[in-house]
């Protein structure tokens, strides 16, 4: 029953889904399942808060290495559903001005704004910007020209990290038809556009080949999972 | 150039200075064997002053490069262009402040002109806190350069839902099953601009700015696919995602920007047609940023043919022992 019953509302909500695309009056059955889905996913915000919790006050319990990392997530964790449930800082609306918690936790100047603005938004940022560094160690370290792929792979990153600047205009700007009207047949070989060529046509070719075996393969795993040939997403007991 | 190095001597004696100690070493050692044992930090610092220089350069000239809008950049302008005063358009933020550098100046020119075709805005994220960033560009340009227009009338956030391209699958055909009041809370029948809209069909287009997952890519598949004689995409996106979107371009994404690059070509088409004299600085946002992106990338080329140099040299030295 455990098993049978998760199986059997995977495989109806699937195969409604697949309905609904292709029967138009079973259109609103799909729409119902979707919404499940947002239900579900929602109430996973709330697992997932109550897995994170377990998960780091235990690695706090066991005082495995890093546990001090564990506390951080939790007192950021605990600290902003607090500063966010509790509209802390937040003013009541003009609507109700004698009333508390009648504003907008997000208003600018609350708690939770605060937060966002001066906590998470600065930490992303940085975490993303650090990429540029990684990338440009990887470059040196990696990215050599050790066979004919290797080396195709390196001039087309080049022409592609050229043409997505102003220094790829200015490289090629002497391929002018104004100047010499023969150039009027090479205007293809400007670095910009030739990174427009290699974005739409090489690369809009191989994704797309890409995409359609990946298409492929879903739709072979997704039977398979409708059918209940393939449980391993039920887990083991 | 010159002179903004003989007025900013100090930035070059500190640029200098710190990598006086590199040129030492490859003098020292010589250009091959101080190559092979190249620190990374080293590299870290190069890196550090390509961005940083640049960001002071455009920060104290205010110059900028000039830019060649592409076709993209054209369809995408020309799709709202070809709309009329009064048409809701549909302004999904699916992104967050970590991919703020590269959309950001593209989500500021999208709003920027729909403002200034008198489109109604409602927008809408599928990342948690893409509704904030919608706030945060509706402050800095809706309310600071469009004060005539009223939230509720002339644009409205409907904030976050969870469900990923669920909520798509649902809103395309009934916004109201999901979607009952605004971020805020207010209901919507209770917002003049929500009167007769049930289903994102009804949008004349919807632009979606996007980090990823879900994103431009789900909207593909699940609102422009099943209808696609009714729904209409156009979207921004940053540099890892673009090239996955390609695909979808021209039929089913007939405009796509990609990263700072599709921004900056972006904002030149809407500050020529909307931008005036003097534009705003924070319209310039995607001009600016490809200035430290010209000088990372050159840097990234310079170390990759340095590797390429000591990778053959040491090849080539291998073969003769």
């Amino acid at each position: 029953m455990k098993r049978t019953i998760p199986l059997l509302i995977t495989a109806v909500g699937g195969f409604v889904l697949m309905a609904s695309y292709f029967i138009p009056p079973a259109q609103s059955w799909g729409e119902n399942v979707s919404i499940w889905f947002d239900i579900l996913s929602s109430i996973a915000f709330v697992l997932g808060g109550a897995n994170l919790l377990m998960s780091h006050l235990k690695s706090i319990s066991d005082r495995k290495s890093g546990w001090g990392y564990s506390a951080v997530v939790l007192i950021s964790f605990l600290g902003t559903l607090f500063i966010g449930f509790g509209k802390i800082g937040v003013r009541p609306s003009a609507q109700f001005p004698n009333m508390a918690w009648t504003g907008y936790y997000r208003e600018m100047g609350s708690g939770f704004w605060f937060i966002y603005q001066y906590g998470y938004t600065p930490l992303t940022a940085t975490l993303f910007a650090m990429l540029a560094f990684y990338i440009a160690s990887a470059a040196f370290r990696a990215f050599r020209a050790k066979n004919v792929e290797a080396a195709l792979l390196l001039g087309t990153a080049f022409i592609v990290l050229l043409g997505r600047t102003f220094a790829g205009v200015a490289l090629t700007s002497w391929i002018d038809p104004s100047k010499w009207s023969g150039f009027r047949y090479f205007t293809g070989l400007k670095i910009e556009n030739l990174t427009v060529l290699i974005m739409s046509v090489f690369n809009t070719a191989g994704n797309r080949a890409i995409m359609i075996g990946i298409a492929l393969g879903i739709v072979a795993a997704s039977l398979k999972v409708l059918i209940g040939a393939d449980r391993s997403y039920l887990g083991k007991d | 150039m010159r002179d903004f190095l003989l007025q900013q001597w100090w930035l070059v004696v500190i640029v200098l200075g710190s990598l006086a100690p590199l040129a030492a070493q490859f003098v020292s050692r010589g250009f091959l064997p101080a190559l092979r044992t190249l620190d990374r930090r080293w590299i870290f610092l190069l890196m550090f002053w390509a961005v940083l220089v640049p960001i002071y350069f455009v920060g104290v000239t205010g110059r900028t490069f000039p830019e060649i809008p592409g076709e993209l950049a054209k369809a995408t302008f020309n799709e709202i262009e070809n709309l009329h005063a009064g048409d809701p358009v549909l302004l999904a933020f699916d992104y967050d402040p970590s991919s703020e550098g590269e959309l950001s100046p593209m989500a500021t020119a999208f709003v920027k002109q729909c403002a200034e075709k008198k489109l109604k805005m409602y927008f809408i994220a599928l990342w948690p806190v893409g509704s904030q960033l919608a706030d945060a560009t509706i402050n800095d340009v809706l309310k600071a350069d469009f004060p005539n227009l009223v939230y509720g009338r002339d644009y409205v956030n409907l904030g976050y839902k969870s469900g990923n391209e669920g909520v798509i699958k649902v809103i395309v055909t009934n916004l109201r099953e999901l979607y009952t009041t605004d971020s805020r809370g207010t209901p919507l029948q209770d917002i003049p601009m929500m009167r007769g809209i049930q289903n994102i069909q009804q949008m004349k287009l919807v632009i979606d700015i996007s980090a990823g997952y879900p994103g431009i890519k789900e909207w593909v598949q699940y609102a422009v696919t099943p209808f696609p004689e009714t729904i209409h995409l156009v979207g921004g996106s940053t540099g890892v995602q673009a090239p996955q979107l390609y695909p979808y371009v021209p039929r089913q994404l007939p405009g796509l920007l990609g990263a700072i690059k599709g921004a900056a070509e972006y904002e030149k088409l809407v500050i020529d047609k909307y931008g005036g004299p003097h534009p705003d600085p924070k319209y310039l946002d995607g001009l600016r940023r490809m200035g430290p992106q010209l000088v990372a990338h050159l840097l990234i080329i310079f170390l990759i043919v340095m590797a390429n140099i000591l990778y053959f040299a040491d090849k080539g030295r291998e073969s003769r022992s």
